[in-house]
């Protein structure tokens, strides 16, 4: 798992070692530069003795080491004192036999046998000596080693500690985060209240925001979901109840023409209900379709024709189809079209009284076009709800009040736009739909 | 009795009234809160069959209404939403009962015979006076064990007077009970509907108060 408590440790761990490991390099460096720096120092001051003590030219040492000393630092340096002649005057006990001396005067490394030396070299002509004293370079490095070791060993063994605080820490910091993810986890599908971001810290609340931002989108969208669910139960059992009433009737009624009318009701119910399921379906699908713009053209007179015989047979109403028409090519998916056609004809045929006439025009320009019908038209409050699921105004409609709700989301889908008003200077209504 | 069903769906309104005037009732249809308001100003019902959804309104506030103005007429509410929250909320705003929609229609009416029944303060589902025994359920009435054959309209009638012995009910509250909105009422129907009881359940057990109207006499 992709955790950003192990992420953050171990950054911070590699940045700490990081950190310590410059810090013991640089430790090393600076060690080392003033241990060969005391070292040379020391190195010279014992040349300078050693050859101060040594008489003008007349010392008869013994050329025999000295007894050798307890502990490895103490036999760290060595001293040869050389007749100018080359002749081995006195050394000092664990000073090599080989000459340490160089021809001049000063500082010099100076391999023998299979070891390094640093050698400091006094020549004196006067006393016809030359002192050279010198100490192993490993035993400089063994000293160096010893000093980082000392400060590295305690440092290793204080690491896991370290880790282990780091580790803790860390869990403490995304404790939050933690908080919230309980929260969130701890609730039941149906809790879509905003999580409280209470003491949360400036870099959580930004995640709180929007997951609360997401949850109001969730909880919009399901309500609106229960409230169709809600409708639809409403729309579908009223009708299932009035087809179980009815037949309850029509068995229990004695005389034949009560049987009759009953059976007759159920019939009509029936027929109300198929109608009523196919609208619901056709909702859903249009609810869940995202667009239905596209390049295909269809002819606005034929889908007209179809929509209208589609609709049924008007009972008695004078239906006109304006010639503009026939000619018109309007874009978009043609079952998208039928939807809007058909049930913009059946609205109009539902509020118009026969004999009533009911239009289809262009409008101007091609833009779109328009229904006209003769009936009560709308009171201007009910304008703005005749798109709305379910809506069925005071007029005592007898549909689902579903109609115009897949008018207009039809036309969304088009690209077009669904605009219904009162005809002005006659009654009845005017829907139009216009191509933006 | 007289049922007031306000339901918006005609074929269900239209089944209501058919079906529950096979149990002897006369029954008044309105599609709307406004109408029912109306109707519920202009007569007493012994019942009220309440659809929630309805086109202008909600059962629910047209019930809140009846209950803040003192309306105490049964109301049975008729539901398609499965929600117990509407259940108790339609019960808590003052129904008496409720069904979800499909319901039987006997179950229908043996719920509102329960209600208008309680509100009568009686728990015995039948009527019983001095051998006389009315059961609305089954819609017969016997004398001293022995059926007699009544018309919907004498049931209705003797059912009234039946329903709280020894209390006088006047012809128009009797009327009142008897015809809905649409049908005619001949001015002495009632006087022949006693006429004709007083042949079939017996002379004396329905007194006439001069003036007043029509009781069942209880033996003191």
């Amino acid at each position: 798992m992709n955790s950003l408590r192990r992420r953050l440790f171990l950054l911070l761990l590699a940045a700490t070692g990081a950190v310590w490991l410059c810090a013991v390099g640089w430790i090393y460096l600076g060690s080392r530069a003033e241990l060969e720096h005391v070292l040379d120092a020391r190195l010279q001051e014992a040349a300078r003795m050693v050859h101060s003590l040594v008489a003008g030219g007349n010392i008869t040492g013994r050329a025999e080491p000295l007894p050798p000393p307890g502990t490895g630092y103490e036999r760290q340096l060595a001293c040869q004192i050389w007749s100018l002649d080359g002749e081995l005057v006195a050394r000092s006990s664990g000073a090599p036999n080989a000459s340490l001396a160089q021809d001049t005067e000063g500082f010099a490394d100076r391999r023998m046998g299979d070891e390094l030396w640093r050698v400091y070299t006094i020549v004196d002509p006067a006393k016809g000596v030359r002192v050279a004293v010198g100490d192993r370079i490993g035993l400089r490095d063994r000293l160096v080693r010893g000093l980082v070791g000392g400060l590295v060993t305690p440092a290793l063994l204080i690491a896991p500690l370290l880790g282990l605080l780091i580790w803790l820490g860390l869990g403490r910091g995304l404790r939050p985060l933690n908080a919230v993810a309980g929260e969130i986890a701890a609730r039941d599908g149906e809790d879509m209240r905003p999580i409280a971001p209470g003491d949360a810290p400036a870099e959580v609340r930004p995640l709180i925001s929007a997951i609360n931002g997401l949850l109001g989108k969730v909880e919009v969208a399901r309500r609106h979901e229960r409230e169709i669910t809600a409708f639809a139960a409403h729309e579908l059992r009223t009708p299932l109840a009035g087809l179980k009433t009815q037949a309850q009737v029509a068995l229990a009624t004695t005389d034949a023409a009560g049987r009759d009318r009953a059976l007759g009701q159920i019939i009509v119910s029936v027929d109300r209900t198929a109608r009523l399921v196919s609208q619901l379906l056709a909702l859903a699908r249009l609810e869940a379709m995202p667009d239905a713009r596209s390049e295909a053209r269809v002819n606005a007179g034929t889908a007209l024709r179809e929509a209208i015989s589609a609709a049924g047979a008007a009972a008695g109403h004078v239906i006109e189809i304006d010639p503009v028409l026939e000619g018109m090519e309007v874009p978009g998916d043609p079952e998208c079209l039928h939807l809007v056609l058909r049930n913009l004809h059946e609205n109009a045929v539902r509020h118009t009284p026969a004999p009533g006439r009911i239009r289809w025009s262009a409008l101007p320009g091609g833009e779109g076009l328009a229904i006209d019908d003769d009936g009560p038209g709308v009171p201007g409050g009910e304008l703005e709800h005749l798109t709305s699921r379910f809506f069925r105004g005071s007029g005592g409609a007898s549909g689902a009040g579903l109609g115009l709700t897949i008018a207009r989301l039809a036309a969304e889908r088009l690209g077009a736009r669904l605009a219904i008003a009162n005809r002005e200077g006659a009654c009845g209504l005017r829907s139009s739909v216009t191509w933006r | 009795m007289r049922i007031l069903v306000v339901e918006d769906d005609p074929v269900l309104s239209d089944g209501l009234k058919v079906g529950l005037e096979l149990s002897g009732w006369t029954i008044d249809r309105v599609g709307g809160c406004a109408d029912a308001d109306a109707a519920l100003a202009a007569a007493a019902f012994d019942a009220v069959v309440l659809d929630l959804m309805l086109p202008d309104g909600s059962g629910l506030d047209l019930l809140a209404t009846m209950r803040r103005r003192g309306d105490a007429t049964p109301v049975l509410l008729l539901t398609a939403l499965d929600e117990t929250v509407d259940r108790v909320r339609g019960l808590d705003r003052g129904a008496d009962d409720y069904l979800g929609k499909p319901f039987d229609l006997d179950e229908l009416a043996a719920r509102l015979r329960a209600i208008a029944r309680r509100r009568t303060g009686r728990a015995a589902p039948r009527l019983e006076v001095a051998g006389l025994v009315v059961d609305p359920a089954a819609l017969t009435v016997t004398v001293d064990g022995e059926a007699v054959a009544l018309s919907r309209r004498e049931f209705a009638v003797l059912a009234v007077l039946m329903e709280r012995p020894g209390v006088i009910r006047s012809r128009g509250e009797i009327e009142d009970r008897l015809y809905g909105w649409q049908e005619e009422i001949e001015s002495n129907a009632v006087e022949v509907h006693v006429h004709n009881l007083r042949a079939k359940v017996g002379r004396t057990l329905i007194e006439t108060v001069r003036g007043l109207g029509y009781r069942i006499r209880v033996a003191e």
